[in-house]
């Protein structure tokens, strides 16, 4: 097992022990700029090495797919796990944004495997963080009902997530890998340590969730287990059908399978107030977010290289 | 100089919600306001801002009564069914009216 995945399973069982450990506010809150900002960076600077041509395409389809799969999960929530109508299209809109945590594993996990993958899949991370959340908000309001969409577009796009992965991104296409070359031993070589930290307050964070898991009950457990593996299926697919390598079929199939944590729950707490926030918060940190980087990522590892023969 | 009496809104709510209400309060003629971060324990569970969404916020505003009202009406009615949301009111003397 990965040292990193360690350190979040040291926060866990520190959390679940009721230990004082906490990491502060504010250095966690560093922590998490960091790896939005590596993981742009890191694309900026590839992209800016290649032609942009032929990416259009796999663009227009990742982001069918963060519109496409919110609208499968809704329904699910709906009637199967008889969910409330916004509780529903919340928890659906988690899904259908992305874990940038689950990713930056993922990116290390293929790291220490030698696995090379391509070089704009945080373009990729940028395009899925929004639409599962405005296709979210769709399904739990309609389009009539007096709703502030300017608030709104300015809580999903100018979201801290969302402005520090694209100007990273920009800041690393428009300088080039040379310029970038003095901030790479901050951004590039603390990557790990960095990860380290951060899954360290997320094993604290996800076991602050361990009670409401056992108020919510069997259905949230299992869908929160169950359901990562075919949205990964779906975008492991989809990588495979856009001609991207087994290693970035992957990364697609991790983007597929994660749950927002950031993004997601600040934007539907304003724009769908009725959704109880613990329900998606439990199932997001409490269950996907384990779940994805002890067993998913090696799964989805697996099932890009069948797909991939 | 005599110190004047006016009123002092206390709001402990959720931090996410940070931007829409201050733009309330102003809209409603608060003059000011002033916002620390909080924690604490109520009918919605700990609120221990280890997390945005688990973050509260205590504002406090100094106003006439009426604005106290105003605002107080506005966040019964927009606020309290689906946002933790305490409020209490009190006297307080302040010595320099003219900034409220």
């Amino acid at each position: 097992m990965d040292p990193v995945i360690w350190f979040f399973l040291l926060g866990l069982t520190a959390g679940l022990l009721r230990s004082d450990l906490r990491l502060p506010p504010a250095i966690y809150e560093l922590l998490s700029m960091l790896l939005l900002l590596t993981i742009g960076l890191k694309g900026g600077v590839e992209l800016a090495q290649q032609p942009f041509a032929g990416v259009l395409p796999q663009m227009v389809a990742v982001i069918a797919m963060g519109i496409t799969l919110p609208l499968l999960l809704f329904p699910i929530l709906l009637y199967a796990g008889r969910f409330k109508r916004p509780d529903a299209a919340s928890i659906a809109a988690h899904y259908g944004s992305v874990s940038v945590a689950t990713y930056a594993v993922a990116v290390a996990y293929l790291g220490s495997k030698g696995v090379s993958f391509e070089a704009h899949m945080p373009l990729f991370v940028v395009l899925l963080e929004m639409p599962g959340l405005i296709v979210g908000i769709l399904l739990a309001r309609g389009l009539s009902s007096g709703m502030r969409w300017g608030a709104l577009a300015h809580e999903i796009f100018l979201g801290k997530s969302m402005v520090l992965l694209l100007g990273g991104l920009l800041i690393g296409w428009a300088t080039g890998p040379e310029a970038m070359a003095p901030l790479e031993p901050l951004f590039f070589d603390l990557f790990k340590g960095v990860l380290a930290l951060f899954l360290l307050e997320m094993g604290l964070i996800a076991a602050s969730q361990a009670q409401s898991l056992r108020r919510y009950g069997v259905f949230l457990v299992a869908f929160g287990l169950i359901v990562p593996i075919p949205l990964a299926a779906v975008g492991t697919a989809l990588g495979w059908a856009i001609g991207l390598s087994p290693g970035g079929s992957m990364l697609l199939g991790v983007l597929a399978g994660s749950c927002s944590y950031i993004a997601a729950p600040a934007a539907m707490r304003i724009a769908v107030p009725q959704a109880n926030p613990t329900l998606s918060l439990t199932i997001s940190l409490g269950i996907t977010f384990p779940f994805n980087i002890f067993f998913g990522i090696p799964l989805y590892h697996l099932m890009a290289n069948t797909i991939h023969g | 100089m005599q110190p004047e009496t006016k009123k002092l809104l206390t709001i402990v709510t959720e931090a996410v919600i940070e931007a829409s209400l201050t733009a309330d309060l102003k809209r409603l003629g608060a003059g000011g306001y002033t916002i620390v971060e909080a924690r604490g324990s109520g009918s919605r569970g700990v609120r221990d801002a280890g997390w945005t969404t688990s973050g509260n916020i205590r504002v406090e505003v100094v106003c006439e009564p009426a604005v106290a009202a105003r605002i107080a009406d506005h966040l019964r009615e927009n606020y309290y069914r689906d946002y933790a949301m305490i409020l209490y009111l009190s006297d307080v003397s302040v010595l320099r009216p003219e900034k409220f």
